[in-house]
């Protein structure tokens, strides 16, 4: 059965992606640092860290350029780094602007799209476009070849797969080219389209507004000159995201939701005949299967060793519900190695503190790159 | 160079929070918002407010706005849609499809049925639909005004007396309650225009709209959680009512008997063993979370309520009655 460290060799590119407040982010930085500490130059781009996180890792005053990681402050913590860690906290917007500045054929049509109304509120706020961005920059410094190997922590959408659509969203709202010609009245094409385009038009002008319509219009064409080159480094994205050395890490929790969320997104994955690596369910209740008892004779147990009827009681019912939360997360990885046809399900104990410093991502770590036999045995002596 | 940075002199100015006007009670107002982080525990505070609601004989609806049916999970699977689908005595749900809102709009906004039929059949119109910023967010802000509207816009629309939206996930949540000021600002002229500041206005009234933050006792949430309260009020313009602590471990054991059970944690019998640790671990986390709470009490200016974990397999229904039963 895999650890992290063999589903990772060899590859260039890793993706953790799974639905909001499963923690994406400190298993994207604890795989970083595994394989960091491994000998590799690894960089994990992440969106949103942690405060803490990001202090820890030193990230404090990080824009949209990779830094390096003090590897002392790893050594503290046990790990010894053979290799490089370097993190990047991105910014969607600075991406955008800098890829519009990289397409525009001159500084004129570069400013026309950064001043424009419309491109500002699609760069801050469109649904995709951080997504879009966080694959631009994964493209970027993949092209750069600077790392070994990346690891990209998604954006924490709701819906896990945004990332996904976003580079095809995102060039089908740029593409707007075609509507242009409608955006003058008088077009040839609006002519050839016939009255129903026509009168749409006039329809949609009425309700949103003449000037959005012509804000969107001068959008369309400060920026016609740079689909072509969007849409080429949109392919080539797709590509890259497609290829074997890339590799798909779907990160959940045990709970029901995040499990068919998980198994939604695997669909996806090779719907889209993306690579899937394997799967990491964190915040695991560990390990019921080999504590099963009966909850009568363990209260009695308790009370003699205890000398105390009404606190035995207590941690007996305790237990008991801690057992039935294990179970509960053993019945559903279960159904979800089922479902992804795979055995090699990693699970990340729900450790008694909270993860947010590098104490917490080095025990973290020490799962992730564990066998399977070694995790259980680990999580038996915490158990 | 022009243009490089967001320049807000071109927007709108985020409104001044009154606080001189009397508030009514949270769940008294006509629309609620529920946010916070991803995997919180959104839609099951959403759910259990709508229940408590109800209960108080209010006639409720729930909203979900990111198609991804939560609610209806709770309800056991039951598929919602773009319906008002009766959940519970009094409580009703919906899940709002930005394009089936978009439809209803327009229906309502042209009366002329053959004007309608074109429009909708027209590749161009999906198209520009699909092209403006922020146009879906902003006819799923207007569905939900709606909804909270005595006078119903659409047909024999039946009245609520409170409308609770299980809102996007954090970063996003600030974009969707912020898109109908934005939309205001780009679309300056036109029918929308004045529909986009309608819906401003009434979502930064603190008489009609409240706002909820739901929060983990945890670092990240935390963080988060006091951010996103100094987010909706410095960019959104609007207080948070209350905040809702989820998840919120019981303190079963006191710190001596936490020693105690130290000593029976290195016991040979390994049942017993094993129960000792749980009951260590037990209470390691709870004292954690009471950190997290005092921390957060700190940092936030609105209420904190706290929830308690539920030890529920999957939550469902009866999940969502106990914390009805625990809001207070």
């Amino acid at each position: 059965m895999s650890s992290v460290g063999e589903i990772l060799d060899g590859k260039g590119i890793c993706i953790c992606a799974g639905s909001g407040g499963v923690g994406k982010t400190t298993t994207s930085a604890a795989i970083a640092a595994g394989m960091a500490a491994r000998g590799l130059r690894v960089c994990v781009l992440t969106i949103d860290p942690a405060k803490r996180l990001a202090d820890s890792l030193g990230l404090r005053d990080l824009d949209n350029q990779a830094r390096q990681v003090d590897p002392k402050l790893f050594e503290r913590h046990g790990i010894e780094m053979k290799g490089e860690l370097w993190a990047m906290m991105l910014d969607a917007k600075a991406t955008f602007d800098e890829l519009v500045a990289r397409q525009a054929p001159d500084e004129e049509a570069r400013d026309r799209v950064l001043g424009n109304r419309i491109y500002q509120q699609i760069s801050n706020a469109l649904a995709g476009s951080q997504e879009y961005m966080a694959m631009e920059k994964l493209f970027e410094l993949h092209t750069e070849g600077r790392f070994d190997l990346l690891v990209l922590d998604t954006p924490p959408t709701r819906n896990a797969l945004d990332f996904l659509d976003a580079p095809r969203r995102l060039t089908q709202f740029i593409e707007g080219r075609s509507l242009r010609v409608f955006m003058r009245p008088t077009g040839l094409a609006a002519r050839v389209a016939g009255r129903g385009a026509s009168v749409a038009l006039s329809v949609f002008k009425r309700i949103v507004g003449f000037d959005l319509i012509a804000d969107l219009a001068e959008f369309f064409n400060a920026f016609s000159g740079m689909v072509d080159g969007f849409q080429a480094r949109a392919k080539r994205v797709n590509s890259l995201l497609a290829d074997r050395r890339t590799c798909f890490l779907v990160v959940c929790g045990p709970q029901g939701e995040p499990i068919d969320e998980a198994v939604y997104f695997h669909r996806k994955l090779v719907e889209a005949k993306l690579p899937f690596g394997g799967v990491i369910v964190n915040k695991v209740h560990y390990p019921a299967e080999r504590l099963r008892g009966d909850g009568g004779d363990l209260r009695a147990a308790l009370a003699k060793k205890l000398g105390d009827e009404e606190l035995a009681g207590r941690v007996a019912e305790n237990f008991s519900d801690y057992q039935a939360l294990a179970e509960r997360d053993a019945r559903n990885i279960e159904h979800l190695a089922a479902e992804l046809r795979t055995k090699g399900v990693i699970r990340v104990p729900y450790l008694d503190e909270d993860v947010h410093d590098l104490a917490g991502l080095a025990e973290i770590n020490r799962y992730l790159f564990a066998s399977s036999a070694e995790r259980i045995e680990m999580a038996a002596g915490r158990a | 160079m022009r243009g490089y940075s967001h320049d807000s002199s071109l927007f709108l100015p985020t409104p001044k929070i009154a606080r001189n006007c009397p508030i009514p009670d949270f769940l008294d107002k006509r629309l609620v918002f529920v946010t916070g982080k991803g995997g919180v525990g959104k839609t099951t505070v959403a759910v259990a407010l709508g229940l408590r609601a109800a209960s108080e004989g209010k006639r409720t609806i729930v909203c979900e706005v990111s198609s991804q049916e939560n609610a209806s999970r709770i309800f056991d699977h039951t598929q919602v849609g773009f319906h008002e689908v009766e959940m519970a005595e009094n409580l009703w749900a919906i899940s709002i499809d930005p394009d089936e809102a978009m439809r209803e709009y327009v229906l309502l906004q042209l009366k002329v049925r053959a004007m309608r039929d074109l429009l909708f059949r027209s590749r161009i119109f999906t198209y520009l639909a699909a092209a403006t910023p922020g146009l879906k967010e902003l006819v799923t802000i207007g569905k939900i005004w709606e909804l909270a509207q005595l006078d119903r816009k659409v047909k024999r629309g039946r009245k609520y007396d409170l409308v609770i939206v299980d809102a996007p996930a954090t970063g996003h949540g600030i974009g969707f309650l912020q898109t109908p000021r934005t939309f205001a600002s780009i679309a300056r002229v036109g029918p929308i225009h004045g529909q986009a500041k309608t819906l401003d206005r009434f979502i930064t009234d603190h008489t009609h709209t409240g706002v909820t933050i739901v929060a983990l006792p945890e670092e990240m949430p935390v963080n988060e959680s006091a951010a996103l309260e100094q987010d909706l009020r410095s960019e959104v313009g609007v207080a948070v009512d209350r905040i809702y602590m989820n998840g919120l471990y019981p303190e079963r054991f006191s710190k001596q008997e936490a020693e105690r059970l130290g000593e029976l944690a290195g016991a040979k019998d390994g049942l017993a063993r094993a129960a000792a640790r749980a009951a260590l671990s037990e209470h390691s986390r709870a004292r954690s979370q009471r950190a997290q709470l005092s921390r957060l009490r700190r940092r936030v200016e609105a209420p904190v309520k706290t929830l308690p974990f539920l030890f529920e397999p999957e939550l469902g229904v009866e999940a969502a009655s106990q914390l009805a039963r625990r809001l207070h």
